[in-house]
């Protein structure tokens, strides 16, 4: 039976959450935090998930995740806006057990 | 002012297959869309991507979709009001509307389908003071390409670095006297077969690179006469009759958003019970733009929401009119244009 990892997210009003993320169903953080409705609907994942708008920009707040940028998300970061060092798209981070207290939060919408 | 039985807004699948159930009940459709063509996000986002889920297609290319629904619609002949943004609403005592646009176009119809899916793709525009002014009337700011013709032997500076950027680039090179890319990358991400066109025809001297740039500045009075360029610190100013940033479209509920419909999670609330009528008698909301209990974001949902939406409004504007629904294999398709599709009759022979 997958566990679930134990996600830190703080939303676009500073408020901080702690949520349960299936690692068996081949989710991504921007879904991830649609399904909990961290961010208002129409506000995140506005293209679906394929890196092509940034509303699901989040810093990540911790070192829990190792993965790098990949091409497409480094090419839309590149345009996007509110972008720092730690900038990532949620829809780009695969939620698989290695995230167990990742702690990430929603940037400010583009 | 164009006349119609279903104004529908939004040229996106759900919209498209929308005349096409209108159609079978002898419905007219007219469609707006913001765009300068049809097909909605599918053909203006991801054109070169698969679909997986739409039923009996195991996958289609986003564009190969819209080009087949736009197959399947046309012998009922719909209208486009394309490049134009449904901007007013008017219910008159008849209760039919009008809609005009942003252009000022008149639309009267004696219903309304939203089909807006995300909503109305506005460019994401180049933060460079007093640029608004050069947007209109052909000062040299273009943020789309809709007529590629305008181009014809004119200096073009294209910005941008993804699919559209780089497939009106290659367009473009056959039409107008230079081309210049820029970008603020060197690296460009679009489809396979774009990004080596682009390399090609840059070997070739056919378009010009400048990365990475970006445009900082430009010069002209009346209209845009040069640009200034930024270039690893270094500044450069180059003559162009036309400046065309592809930065990508962020989709917003827009104009319709004060029609005075219930809205909920930035989508518009419908009765889904019955025919995804809005709070407004007379206007519907189908496909990604609505919402509901348990409601689904796929092209699928949205052809099923269109073709109970097309019931609806047969008996709004025939109260009391017989109708039973009938199967296309049965009794074909007749279009407004006068052509038929039907089944090949079986035939009824003896084998010896």
């Amino acid at each position: 039976m997958p566990q679930d990892v134990t996600i830190f997210i703080t939303d676009r009003n500073g408020v901080k959450h702690e949520v349960q993320a299936p690692t068996d169903m081949n989710m991504n953080v921007m879904e991830l935090i649609r399904s909990y409705e961290l961010a208002e609907e129409g506000t995140i994942g506005v293209c679906g998930g394929m890196a092509m708008c940034a509303s699901c920009q989040c810093y990540l707040l911790n070192d829990v995740l190792q993965t790098e940028r990949n091409d497409d998300e480094e090419a839309m970061l590149a345009d996007a806006y509110h972008v720092k060092d730690n900038s990532r798209l949620g829809c780009q981070i695969h939620i698989s057990e290695d995230l167990e207290g990742l702690e990430l939060e929603i940037a400010p919408e583009q | 002012m164009i006349e119609t039985d279903i104004l529908i807004i939004g040229a996106g699948p759900t919209g498209l297959f929308a005349v096409f159930e209108a159609g079978l009940l002898q419905l007219k459709c007219h469609i707006i869309d913001a765009l300068p063509q049809p097909g909605g996000q599918l053909a203006e986002l991801y054109p070169k991507k698969p679909i997986f889920d739409i039923p009996g297609y195991p996958e289609v290319l986003a564009g190969d979709l819209v080009t087949n629904l736009m197959e399947q619609i046309k012998q009922f002949q719909p209208g486009f009001t394309l490049a134009e943004t449904a901007e007013t609403i008017e219910k008159l005592e008849d209760g039919s509307f009008i809609v005009t646009t942003n252009k000022g176009t008149k639309h009267k119809a004696k219903a309304i389908a939203i089909a807006g899916g995300l909503g109305t793709f506005e460019p994401r525009k180049p933060i460079l003071k007093d640029i608004e002014f050069y947007e209109n009337e052909d000062r040299g700011v273009d943020y789309f390409v809709k007529d590629p013709e305008k181009y014809r032997n004119k200096n073009i500076v294209i910005a941008g670095g993804g699919d559209s950027a780089l497939d009106w680039s290659i367009f473009l090179s056959n039409v107008a006297a230079s081309v210049t890319l820029i970008h603020r990358r060197n690296e460009f991400r679009g489809a396979l077969d774009s990004v080596e066109k682009v390399q090609e025809l840059k070997s070739a001297g056919k378009i010009k690179l400048i990365t990475p740039a970006e445009v900082v500045g430009f010069k002209g009075n009346e209209r845009i006469e040069s640009l200034d360029i930024e270039m690893n610190g270094a500044r450069m100013n180059i003559p162009t009759d036309y400046f065309i940033p592809l930065f990508g479209l962020t989709p917003k509920l827009g104009a319709i958003a004060n029609w005075g419909l219930e809205i909920e999670k930035n989508a518009i609330k419908v009765n889904n019970a019955l025919d995804y009528q809005t709070n407004i008698d007379g206007i519907y909301a189908i496909g990604d733009v609505n919402t509901y209990p348990g409601k689904l974001k796929l092209i699928l949902c949205g052809f099923h929401e269109a073709t109970l939406m097309c019931q609806s409004v047969y008996n709004r504007i025939n109260p009391g009119k017989r109708y039973v629904l009938k199967y296309t294999t049965v009794s074909g398709v007749d279009g407004f244009d006068g052509t038929r599709k039907e089944a090949e009759k079986a035939v009824v022979k003896a084998i010896d």
